[in-house]
């Protein structure tokens, strides 16, 4: 779509706040770096309803090399990177394709059992929001979170929309329905925004207090090895590097780290050693806190939000 | 603005797959497989032999690998063409120096055209498996089902007679098909396919004609897809096969027996600046304990008798 009067130059979800002028931010236990991983794990239809602005696959029906490596996530990805994440303590955050839910239900049971987070990534990863009403996308993001409350009986609370794919009304919605299905419990935090390396007040047209939670497309195994054609073992350096720094400045005010991952990526015999020699490096620092997405961002909006929209609001300078 | 209700509806949301090809199965569920003398990794080197015509249609797209300039693309019609005619015999050297077997996948429209190859590949007695009539003869939705019929049975017929060979087993090019390949494929006496790549060990396949099994043979650590699509450095990709191989052993130790499936092709590896690290690999590979190098098809009929005593 090209750009058009109608259309907005800044979505105006956050206000600009200078990095190095922000009030301290303090992580239970005296934490650097709170450190989370989000495993996309998603399903792509064969053959879905063709969305008028997006194609799902570059060849026509049926597009197997783009279907079948996807499936080789779920089919032998996903239980090797669960035993990876067992073995350094890590609690996955799901990003969750929830139509899952019913195909393979024996992936969100494991993850079940482990108490892993499950967050909405839409229905399907080939259903794109582009082009729906909004009645239609608060009804897609309606019957994602009954999906995981219904298999789960979680409530979700995070947010990263299908394949990326957004409207402008994307996270108003997201919250309100989260507050009409169980109040300030759901709805509270999206992944869809990379502005920033601590989490941050997002401003929606309810005035629900939700954040922004870092979800680092460039540690995103599927932006770097597919979009940024990186070779295994530096992508495994790229990640230490970026603890390197986010640990650093995290003596001063906490950060994020996060890894995003998908099965049909981080898993292949010939990456996962790269993933977990960074992960055994991560988790072998003391200050780091491993945990999950709704846990930062309950902690950040029960403990920072107040104060950090107070900074936000203030001139520059005089926080 | 809305879209058509069908976007918000869900026909397939059911448990499983959204299709009835195959049963949903988790590889860390299934009953170990053990490969001959408690080996636990089969290595199956799979080289394909192509042929890229000059006058490449594209239909209904310009195969990977393929001609990208305008008519004659001389370039690229040579530089695969290198692959027949000296690369393969740097493979051939490469693999009895190592002594290990490769399994040949190759287009019938080069058997055709290279006799002298195809003896060669006969008489070292090694599998042959058919990798469709020529890299611009694609299979794909859309497709005449007559004219796809057809192109199958040429493919495979005039290769067994060729080569004298049965020829059970089928890679389309560019690992694209058609809603009927499978289907086409089981008619016509093929007994695996490979152009599935979501598993790392074989599996069932249905058709309108009985089963086929899906082989797995990772396009992820092809030649190909590292050095050409992802642009990574020779010693990166040999970086890739090594790991793989460690890790599948590994998981081997747990999980039953793995395949490595190596995909190669002979005008990418087989320059002089390459070969090396395909020698590199063959030399680390072959010295791991546990490693069982054999063809496509003693694998799948190993694999084959553990699922019939299931």
């Amino acid at each position: 779509m090209a750009g058009g009067a109608t259309m907005k130059a800044d979505p105006g979800f956050y206000d600009y706040w200078p990095y190095d002028k922000r009030p301290k931010l303090n992580w239970p236990g005296g934490a650097r770096v709170a450190f989370w991983v989000a495993p996309n794990i998603e399903f792509y239809e064969l053959d879905p309803p063709a969305n008028p602005h997006r194609k799902a696959w570059p060849q026509p029906y049926p597009a197997i090399p783009g279907y079948s490596i996807r499936d080789y996530g779920n089919r032998v990805g996903h239980a090797r990177q669960m035993s990876v994440l067992d073995r350094y303590g890590i609690r996955g955050s799901i990003s969750l394709s929830t139509a899952l839910c019913d195909h393979h239900p024996e992936i969100i049971a494991q993850c079940a059992e482990r108490d892993w987070e499950f967050f909405s990534h839409g229905i399907y990863n080939t259903r794109y929001t582009y082009g729906m009403s909004e009645t239609q996308e608060r009804d897609m993001i309606h019957d994602a979170m009954v999906s995981i409350k219904q298999h789960t009986g979680q409530d979700c609370a995070g947010y990263l929309a299908p394949a990326l794919s957004h409207s402008e009304l994307t996270l108003d919605l997201f919250a309100e329905v989260g507050t009409e299905l169980a109040g300030d419990s759901a709805g509270f935090y999206t992944c869809d925004l990379f502005h920033d390396d601590q989490p941050t007040p997002i401003n929606l047209r309810s005035g629900k207090r939700f954040a922004s939670i870092p979800y680092s497309l460039e540690m995103n195994d599927t932006i770097a090895y597919v979009v940024n054609k990186i070779e295994p073992r530096r992508y495994g350096q790229m990640l230490k590097e970026n603890f390197d720094r986010l640990y650093q400045e995290g003596a001063d005010s906490g950060t994020v780290m996060c890894i995003p991952t998908h099965n049909y990526q981080v898993s292949c015999p010939h990456r996962l050693k790269a993933f977990e020699e960074a992960l055994e490096y991560i988790t072998g620092h003391s200050d780091v806190w491993v945990t999950t997405g709704r846990e930062i961002a309950r902690y950040f909006i029960d403990n920072h939000y107040d104060t950090a929209q107070a900074s936000i609001a203030a001139p520059s300078g005089e926080y | 603005m809305a879209l058509d209700k069908e976007h918000l509806e869900y026909p397939h949301r059911r448990y499983g797959m959204d299709h009835d090809r195959y049963d949903w199965s988790m590889l860390s569920e299934r009953r170990a497989v053990t490969w001959p003398e408690g080996k636990r990794l089969a290595l199956w080197i799979n080289v394909g032999l192509q042929f890229y015509p000059l006058n490449q249609r594209g239909t209904p797209f310009a195969v990977p690998g393929g001609m990208t300039m305008p008519y004659p693309d001389l370039r690229h019609y040579s530089l695969r063409d290198y692959g027949n005619r000296v690369g393969i015999y740097r493979f051939l050297q490469a693999f009895d120096r190592f002594g290990v077997k490769a399994t040949f996948a190759m287009n019938t429209e080069l058997a055709e055209r290279t006799p002298q190859l195809l003896a060669r590949i006969c008489d070292r007695g090694d599998e042959i498996l058919c990798h469709g009539w020529n890299m611009d003869s694609l299979h794909y939705g859309g497709q005449d089902p007559a004219e796809e019929a057809s192109l199958i049975q040429r493919s495979l017929d005039r290769l067994r007679a060729l080569s004298g060979q049965d020829i059970t087993g089928w890679i389309s090019p560019a690992r694209n098909e058609s809603a009927k390949t499978p289907d086409l494929l089981a008619q016509h006496g093929v007994r695996y396919f490979c152009d599935w790549v979501n598993d790392d060990m074989p599996y069932r396949f249905r058709t309108e004609q009985g089963e086929l099994v899906a082989m797995p043979l990772s396009n992820e650590l092809e030649d190909r897809f590292v050095l050409m699509n992802n642009l990574h450095s020779e010693q990166s990709w040999l970086e890739q096969v090594c790991d793989a191989a460690d890790f599948l052993l590994a998981e081997a130790q747990s999980g039953g027996g793995r395949i490595l499936g190596l995909n190669i092709h002979p005008w990418m590896l087989g320059q002089p600046h390459r070969i090396g690290k395909l020698e590199a690999a063959l030399e680390y590979i072959s010295a791991l304990p546990g490693v069982w190098n054999a063809s496509a098809s003693d694998i799948l009929t190993c694999w084959q008798h553990q699922q019939a005593t299931h």
